[in-house]
């Protein structure tokens, strides 16, 4: 098993191992560079990292326009500060003329831990979700980061790569694949689903561990990527499984728990419950006690599951 | 072009703009008139690009970041054959490419979307970067509002630009003095606005917006290694009587009378 890693560095270390093979590849932060892990690209490619400062706005539109010369940048501050504060930006200046922008916007959901509510993006995949010509890739562990950035690199068009602070356990395969706009189902098993992404994607196989010593057979799909959204995956298990639970470090409102919503609608008369943070914001605390507070641990899926089927 | 030709070509792209937006009944006339001869001394006078291949790589960009006022740059967009003249007389009409904002994936010649006020600077900005690094020698001249200057994020791009030292980029303003609800003054007073950009790194210039050998001679002008911004001293809705330093025709359409008024002080007829 590999070792355990941030995802966030693991996206520094992608972002320089991509600047090796394409010089046209350049990365903007706002003064946060050694946050995103930005810094591990800047210091190999001093030439092609551009600082902006405290100033998440002027970033963006600059990517646009670095964007609109021929290049390819990689814009970089927390979830809240540039899908939040830049969101007009991003909507406008870059989305709007489906610029060739890719914004890895780390230190998303409640994972952030200790900084607290006003650092803590629970809204960020909803705001990126609306807005037209969006890709939107949520990785799960550190192999999957590295993927979702090559993959941002070889889309035409801007890409948001939601990045988790926390150290957390490898647990996908080098060879697994990531297709965007296609999960991974990474069990299957005909009693329920768990449809999870990013750092829930391990609660969820968690919970299925759980659930399989008391003879529940779960399938549990890594929905690594949330726009395009692989309607098609969900409404093959709903038929199969018959009842669905959502699980996501962010609001049940507008991210991946809705994109399931909007996907059965009409289609589907599967069970289904949404996991996730219920339209209230965070607070202070460790990454895993805050999982606790907000009903995210592997015993929570696992008890929803339950419910679920009521077995 | 010789000053006289000048002289008409001005007129004449002022009757375009006046003929565009009424047959659209909507869109920006005053801070479209004060625009034309700034971006006349651009155009006909300073900068480098090609009607027959809009995407040249080596081209002088041009952001309209007060992109309400497009009306100015479509007339001479069209002048110069980088589309039909006709082109014009559907602007802001669905399926046209003459969007009532700028937007560069319709329209040959538009250089960035602009319209959300204060990102055209920045999107200028990030141009002139990527040139330094691409070490291009092109150059990119950004147009701005002076209520426009009110949004934070001007003043975000001119701090980048001088941190950058950005002496590829030029910020030309619009100082007509007035915006949606009034006078800069009364709205949220700039200040000495030459002042603030020198301040904030700029190599700094004054000239009458209306003289376009001035403007040329701004925009020729040594930058000193510096980010330039040229202060044009503009008049909303120049050229027109009743527009001109009325804030009330921001963005109002204009009837049949109104039109023909204007048309006539332009040496034109009712052409609608």
């Amino acid at each position: 098993m590999p070792e355990a890693k941030s995802l966030r560095v693991a996206y520094g270390e992608a972002l320089a191992e991509l600047g090796a093979l394409n010089d046209k590849v350049v990365v903007l932060d706002a003064d946060l560079s050694h946050a995103t892990m930005t810094s591990i690209f800047a210091a190999k490619y001093p030439e092609r990292f551009f600082n902006f400062g405290l100033a998440e706005a002027n970033m963006m539109c600059a990517a646009a326009g670095i964007s609109h010369s021929g290049l390819i940048p990689f814009a970089s501050t927390f979830a809240l500060f540039g899908a939040g504060r830049a969101y007009e930006q991003i909507r406008n200046s870059i989305a709007y003329v489906n610029a060739n922008v890719k914004f890895g916007l780390s230190h998303s959901g409640l994972s952030v831990g200790e900084d607290g509510g006003s650092h803590q993006s629970i809204e960020d995949i909803a705001l990126m979700r609306v807005v037209p010509n969006m890709t939107i890739f949520v990785p799960c562990d550190s192999v999957e980061t590295r993927k979702a950035v090559f993959a941002a690199a070889a889309i035409d068009g801007p890409v948001y790569i939601r990045v988790a602070r926390p150290v957390v356990e490898t647990f996908t395969a080098q060879d697994a694949p990531f297709i965007p706009g296609k999960a991974n189902i990474l069990r299957e098993g005909s009693d329920v689903c768990v449809i999870a992404t990013g750092l829930m994607v391990k609660e969820a196989l968690k919970a299925a561990d759980a659930l399989a010593a008391d003879g529940i057979r779960a399938t549990v799909v890594n929905m690594h990527t949330i726009k395009p959204f692989d309607s098609e995956c969900v409404l093959r298990i709903a038929k199969k499984c018959g009842a669905l639970v959502s699980v996501e470090e962010h609001s049940v409102i507008g991210g991946l728990g809705s994109a399931v919503a909007e996907t059965l609608a009409g289609q589907s008369d599967a069970k289904f419950k949404r996991m996730g943070i219920q339209d209230r914001f965070g607070c202070s605390g460790k990454p895993a006690d805050l999982f606790a507070e907000f009903g995210l641990t592997p015993t929570d899926i696992a008890a929803a599951c339950r419910s679920l089927i009521g077995r | 072009m010789d000053d006289e030709s000048l002289d008409e070509k001005s007129k004449q792209l002022r009757r375009d703009i006046l003929k565009m937006l009424y047959r659209c009944q909507s869109g920006h006339p005053g801070g479209s008139l004060s625009l034309v001869e700034m971006l006349m001394a651009l155009y006909y006078r300073t900068i480098r690009v090609d009607p027959k291949n809009p995407a040249m790589e080596g081209r002088d960009r041009v952001v309209l970041s007060k992109g309400h006022g497009c009306p100015a740059l479509y007339a001479i967009l069209a002048d110069l054959g980088f589309f039909p003249r006709e082109d014009l007389w559907n602007l802001r009409q669905l399926s046209s490419h003459l969007q009532g904002h700028p937007d560069m994936m319709k329209t040959p010649g538009v250089d960035a979307n602009t319209g959300s006020l204060g990102q055209g600077a920045s999107i200028a900005m990030g141009m002139a970067l990527a040139a330094k690094y691409k070490k291009a020698d092109y150059k990119v001249y950004a147009v701005l509002g002076d209520g426009e200057c009110q949004e934070g994020m001007i003043w975000e791009a001119a701090m980048s630009a001088a941190h950058y030292k950005l002496d590829n980029l030029v910020f030309m303003l619009d100082h007509n003095g007035l915006q949606i609800d009034g006078s800069n003054d009364q709205v949220m007073g700039l200040g000495n606005i030459m002042e603030k950009f020198s301040a904030f790194g700029f190599e700094c210039l004054k000239v009458d917006g209306h003289d376009i050998d001035a403007i040329a001679e701004a925009l020729a002008a040594p930058a000193n290694g510096k980010p330039k911004f040229i202060c044009c001293e503009t008049v909303k809705g120049k050229g027109v009587s009743f527009m001109e330093g009325n804030a009330g025709w921001h963005g109002k359409p204009m009837n049949a009378e109104e039109y023909a008024n204007a048309a006539k002080e332009l040496g034109g007829c009712i052409d609608a």
